[in-house]
């Protein structure tokens, strides 16, 4: 069945990309469409075999790298950890592939699309499933090419390329520490399959090894390269920047693989090697920081962005540092909670403001729409339930996971995760007040949209709403009916068992339950307060945000330019780049190795036979002659000597 | 196990009757030419064929020479002995694969056909000869010789700059030429003899085995290229005709790769050794210094070109790791880089013969008129960044990998490689390939034709299979690898290894 999970999206893609011309967009898109809800349901049956009845399944498929003493298998593994990313990757790309159908009714390259999009699905499979490191990063990089050509579908907006290349680039920024990792790992076990790793890692404690001249503890050497790579996929602070920008793809695209799969592989990648980080406490505090930082930094920057999808794309950021908190802090399964239900609820609000997109015929600024909740109100009750389950209004998903997260926080101890737990709590209340500042200035308060716009304001079609109403009814019962399994330790006694590792014994998640009811009580009372400021200044007082804005003028465009990482990036390392790349090419090879290598010595070679020899063409025969000179010599030398001694 | 035909030599020498039959055509109209394309065709075919005799009878499980033939030549000092190992029968069949592919490829060539087609074949000879050689002086022979047919079709069927290009071509392997001639020399004095396996098990003294070691560099560095002595590659593929840059790319330049591990390591394990800093040196530099020049360039085929610089700088570097890995990667990589920067060749050559120019800023925007071409060359751009899952990556995560086993400073430097190659092949591949089409000379650019398509078809079965399934490369040379490193190591083994000290 697994075989059958990993492998029909790749016949989908193969199908739709290669015969995409005849089987034309309808047959392309109800091709990798049918496949996926086959696989969605299949996923569902392999989740509850998996988890509850513990059939764990192991395929070996054949080798692919054997050399010296690496040996690296294609094979899938599906434990617990990973039954539940099959659910999520299947089920949202499904919906989106069902999705796509709508939104992408017009565009002519729809094979293509529906082809990047199987393609997409192929990788994160085999990223998930994958059981050793090395096909790990092989979904990795595959991920990273199908976000590559997805946000550049629109070839013809320069935008587009852009961004598709920045994305690309900076994820192989964080590919480059994932590489290195692997290496680390080789060097010190001996093996890149996941079971041998995990087996050793218990006995690498202590144990040391030279990078880069520096004696360091290996394990968190180790885990803190593979965390860079966590970092480039998972867009966290400094190597967030490609993530924004992704933006510029299809709608579906955002939120298929920028808010509920690819961007969460970082995530399941520490949960799937907590055997390693657990043994590197140092490296799970910087994984708690970076997590923490990188929720409040893109929560600040989504408070002012005017892009609708921007907003959105903020918050993911910042929804993925909550989860590497709770990594960090040892709370894989709760880390995995919000996992699942921000797949559901962060594709929701992608799906809708792709539905408001749809209906404002391609604007996305916020600032030219307002009042639209009469014209779309199925969408605007959609974005609603979105918007609550991301805030965590009580008994929707995010209650649940993401409360969980800030109670394991707390529960931490360590000052790098009170650190996290003060930031994330804040982050809550800013989180609050920019999802509600979103809807309220799309869909309430009078309307800035142009009038021709307005008259074909249009709800979508069913095959847009009907998967907005399945998010949407997971965004609410996903927590409280996954409460249990992720957030108690009988659901890793039960469940998840031996696929998340913890050195105390997820002594955490008992810890987490005797908080004091502040701490319970905290997101909560945050979340009331970024609606009330939000309605304050978006419903009850328009003008107030404009007056602040210019008052507070530095801070204002100090988060409006994201704190100025693109600038500083810029500046630090693309302009550099350039410049030295065109020193090396003119004074390097130019001037220097050509100056004094072949130019210098043809000059003087001219000047010597400058009107005696035409060189364009004697250098032939120059040459040819200058070998058989040479064999001839050589011979003869040989004969005489061979003579001599015989 | 030998069959009881010489399938060593047929291969060798089977394009040279082609070449004769070209030469007997005469006249030079069309029949003529159509006559030499197709001779050179089925030539390149069958010899492709019969080498494939050798990948079924070759004994995967023996790391000595089969195939091994030897006759007197020259009087009897030298012999003509010719045989393969697993590490000369991946490139042999390198060889004789992308023969047909570029003449399939020259079809489009109208200047001087027959002169043209006899060039290639005998330059297969040769190149053949080079991989298959197993008497120092037949090496030379056929190593330097290859060169000839090189300079001509260059020199000839090149571009505007083309005598300057041959000419720096020609000073650059000229003084590696000598030097390596002064160490054969050298070689027979202190060995008394030629014979190649025996040189294998020779043992040159270590003093001796520096300079013999640095006169083989001179003549494999300038031919890989390695830094600094790279700047006749540019220069000579911009000017070469596409079949030209093809195999210049994809052969020519793995001859240096080739000696490295046929002569420097196995008969200089010392000096390898010793000089392994230098080399890495010069590889991480090559790695990163021609990656940051391709960023800048105008020319689509210099951007190709500095682009195989940096990666042949993998395979130095993975060779002088001195372990299996490394040696693995490093003959994974080059023939993968055999295909790949082949194809990408091939594919600016496409364009190249609609346009006739290769500047970037002449394209943009092709995609909207050629939608097979983007996918096709996506597919290569994507193998030369090194994704996994096309055959650019086996080598380099190989090489990567024994490099941080023997130095983690080597490894780190050349890993930013990876990120670089990203940025210089995808700003390329948007430059020419996406956007808008606003050049009204483009408006009318037709898609690939169906001889193009067979020629790219191979090309992207092989890069994808060798992605998924390295198996055929890599087990071939298993045995062969395994017992290079086994000997340099067990070589090495009294004095106390440097490299580990280094890390």
């Amino acid at each position: 069945m697994v075989q059958a999970i990993v492998f029909l999206p790749l016949i989908g893609f193969l199908i739709a990309g290669l015969f995409g011309r005849q089987i034309g967009a309808r047959g392309a898109s109800l091709v990798t469409s049918g496949l996926l809800v086959v696989i969605a349901l299949l996923s569902w049956v392999m989740f509850v075999d998996v988890g509850f009845f513990g059939n764990e399944a192991r395929v070996r498929l054949f080798t692919w790298i054997a050399a010296g003493g690496l040996q690296v298998d294609w094979a899938l593994r599906v434990d617990s950890l990973v039954a539940v990313m099959l659910v999520v990757v299947t089920n949202v790309s499904a919906l989106v592939h069902i999705y796509s159908i709508g939104y992408m009714a017009d565009d002519p390259h729809q094979p293509r699309f529906f082809a990047y999009l199987s393609l997409f699905t192929f990788a994160m499979l085999m990223l998930v499933t994958a059981d050793n490191l090395v096909q790990l990063f092989f979904g990795w990089e595959g991920v990273g090419l199908a976000s590559y050509l997805l946000i550049g579908f629109w070839y013809l907006k320069p935008e587009a390329n852009a961004a598709a290349i920045k994305a690309f680039v900076v994820n192989r920024v964080g590919d480059f520490g994932f590489a290195l990792g692997i290496f680390a790992v080789f060097l010190m076990t001996g093996s890149v399959a996941y079971d041998t790793i995990f087996a050793e890692a218990s006995t690498l404690t202590g144990k040391t090894m030279t990078f880069l001249s520096w004696q360091f503890d290996a394990l968190t050497v180790i885990c803190l390269l593979l965390f860079v790579g966590a970092m480039g996929k998972s867009a966290q602070l400094l190597l967030h920047t490609w993530l924004p920008d992704a933006m510029e793809g299809p709608t579906p695209v955002s939120a298929l693989i920028h808010a509920a799969t690819m961007v969460t592989a970082g995530v399941f990648m520490v949960a799937r090697l907590s055997p390693l980080f657990e043994l590197a406490p140092i490296a799970l505090g910087v994984v708690v920081f970076v997590g923490a930082t990188t929720a409040f930094f893109a929560a600040t920057v989504g408070l002012v962005q005017n892009d609708i999808k921007r907003v959105v794309a903020y918050s993911t950021c910042s929804q993925l540092g909550y989860m590497f908190v709770a990594m960090g802090v040892g709370a894989y399964s709760v880390g995995m909670f919000h996992l699942f239900t921000h797949a559901a609820f962060k594709a929701l609000l992608f799906l809708g403001s792709g539905s408001v997109i749809h209906a404002m015929h391609h604007e996305q600024d916020m600032r030219r729409m307002g009042g639209l909740a009469r014209h779309i109100p199925f969408t605007y009750a959609m974005m609603v339930v979105g918007t609550l389950a991301l805030t965590g209004f009580p008994l929707t998903a995010g209650f649940f996971s993401k409360d969980a997260i800030i109670e394991a926080a707390f529960a931490g101890h360590s000052v790098v995760a009170q650190y996290g737990f003060w930031l994330l709590v804040i982050a809550a209340a800013l989180t609050s007040f920019y999802s509600w500042r979103l809807i309220f200035l799309t869909f309430h308060g009078a309307s800035r949209v142009d009038h021709h716009t307005l008259e074909h304001v249009h709800e979508s079609p069913p095959t847009m709403t009907v998967p907005l109403a399945f998010l949407a009814l997971g965004a609410i019962v996903l927590g409280i009916g996954f409460k249990g399994v992720f957030t108690s330790e009988a659901g890793i006694v039960d469940f998840f068992r031996d696929s998340l590792f913890s050195a105390h014994g997820h002594k955490i998640l008992e810890e987490m339950h005797h908080v004091p009811t502040w701490v319970v009580a905290a997101p909560t009372v945050m979340m009331l307060g970024g609606f009330v400021v939000a309605y304050w200044f978006y419903i009850h007082d328009p003008e107030l945000p404009r007056r602040l804005a210019r008052r507070h003028r530095t801070l204002y465009l100090f988060l409006l330019n994201k704190w100025y990482f693109d600038e500083l990036y810029d500046f630090l390392f693309v302009e550099p780049a350039k410049r030295i790349g065109r020193f090396l090419w003119k004074r390097g090879d130019g001037w220097l190795i050509d100056g004094f290598g072949p130019d210098g010595v043809s000059a003087r070679v001219i000047d010597v036979t400058r009107g005696v020899v035409r060189l364009q063409t004697g250098y032939l025969y120059h040459y040819a002659f200058v070998m058989l000179i040479g064999i001839a010599a050589l011979i003869t030398w040989f004969l005489v000597r061979g003579g001599i001694v015989g | 196990m030998s069959p009881d035909w010489p399938v060593l030599s047929v291969t060798i020498f089977l394009p040279l009757a082609g070449a004769l039959l070209i030469f007997l055509q005469r006249g030079d109209d069309e029949a003529t030419k159509r006559n030499a394309r197709y001779i050179a065709l089925w030539t390149t075919l069958v010899t492709f064929f019969i080498s494939l005799f050798l990948v079924a009878g070759f004994d995967r499980s023996i790391a000595d020479f089969q195939f091994v033939e030897s006759y007197p030549w020259l009087g009897g000092t030298f012999r003509y002995q010719v045989g393969i190992d697993g590490i000369s029968l991946p490139l042999l069949i390198l060889t004789t694969f992308l023969m047909p592919i570029s003449i399939l490829a020259s079809f489009g060539v109208e200047k001087r056909v027959r002169e043209y087609m006899i060039a290639f074949l005998i330059l297969e000879v040769l190149m053949v000869g080079t991989f298959a050689a197993l008497d120092l002086v037949l090496f030379y022979v056929f190593f330097e010789g290859g060169l000839i047919p090189m300079f001509l079709i260059i020199g000839i069927w090149g571009g505007a700059r083309r005598v300057y290009a041959t000419f720096k071509f020609f000073l650059y392997t000229l003084a590696g030429s000598v030097l390596m001639l002064l160490a054969i020399m050298a070689m027979y004095w202190q060995a008394g003899t030629t014979d190649i396996p025996t040189l294998l098990k020779h043992g040159f003294p270590a003093g001796l085995q520096n300079w013999l070691f640095l006169a083989f560099l001179a003549s494999f560095a300038v031919k890989l290229p390695m830094w600094p002595v790279h700047t006749w590659l540019p220069d000579a593929h911009v000017e070469a005709p596409t079949a030209g840059s093809v195999i210049l790319a994809a052969i020519l330049l793995k001859l240096g790769g080739y000696g490295f591990l046929r002569f420097s390591l196995p008969m200089f394990p010392d000096a390898s050794e010793f000089f392994a800093p230098l080399m890495f040196t010069l590889s991480v530099v090559a790695i990163i210094y021609t990656s940051l020049v391709a960023l800048m360039q105008e020319d689509i085929k210099k951007l190709i070109a500095y682009s195989s610089v940096a990666h042949m700088g993998f395979v130095t570097m993975g060779m002088f790791t001195l372990t299996e890995e490394g040696v693995q990667g490093a003959l994974f990589q080059m023939v993968s880089h055999g295909l790949v920067s082949g194809a990408l060749f091939l594919c600016v050559g496409v364009i190249y013969d609609r346009m006739h120019t290769r500047e970037i800023a002449a394209y943009g925007g092709l995609v909207n008129r050629m939608p097979i071409y983007a996918a096709v060359f996506m597919i290569f751009t994507l193998a030369n960044v090194g994704l996994p899952g096309t055959s650019g990556f086996v080598g380099e995560f190989l090489t990567l990998l024994a490099a941080f086993k023997v130095n983690t400073w080597v490894a780190f430097f050349a890993t930013t490689g990876v990120i670089l190659s990203a940025c210089y092949a995808l700003w390329l591949y948007r430059k020419v390939i996406f956007g808008q089409l606003e050049k009204p000379a483009l408006k009318d650019i037709l898609d690939l034709n169906p001889r193009e398509v067979a020629v790219f078809v191979p090309l992207i079965l092989l890069t994808i299979l060798f992605g998924v399934w390295p198996g055929p490369v890599l087990d071939t040379s298993a045995a062969a690898v395994a017992a290079l490193v086994r000997d340099v190591q067990s070589a090495l083994a009294p004095a106390a290894s440097s490299l580990v000290q280094l890390r």
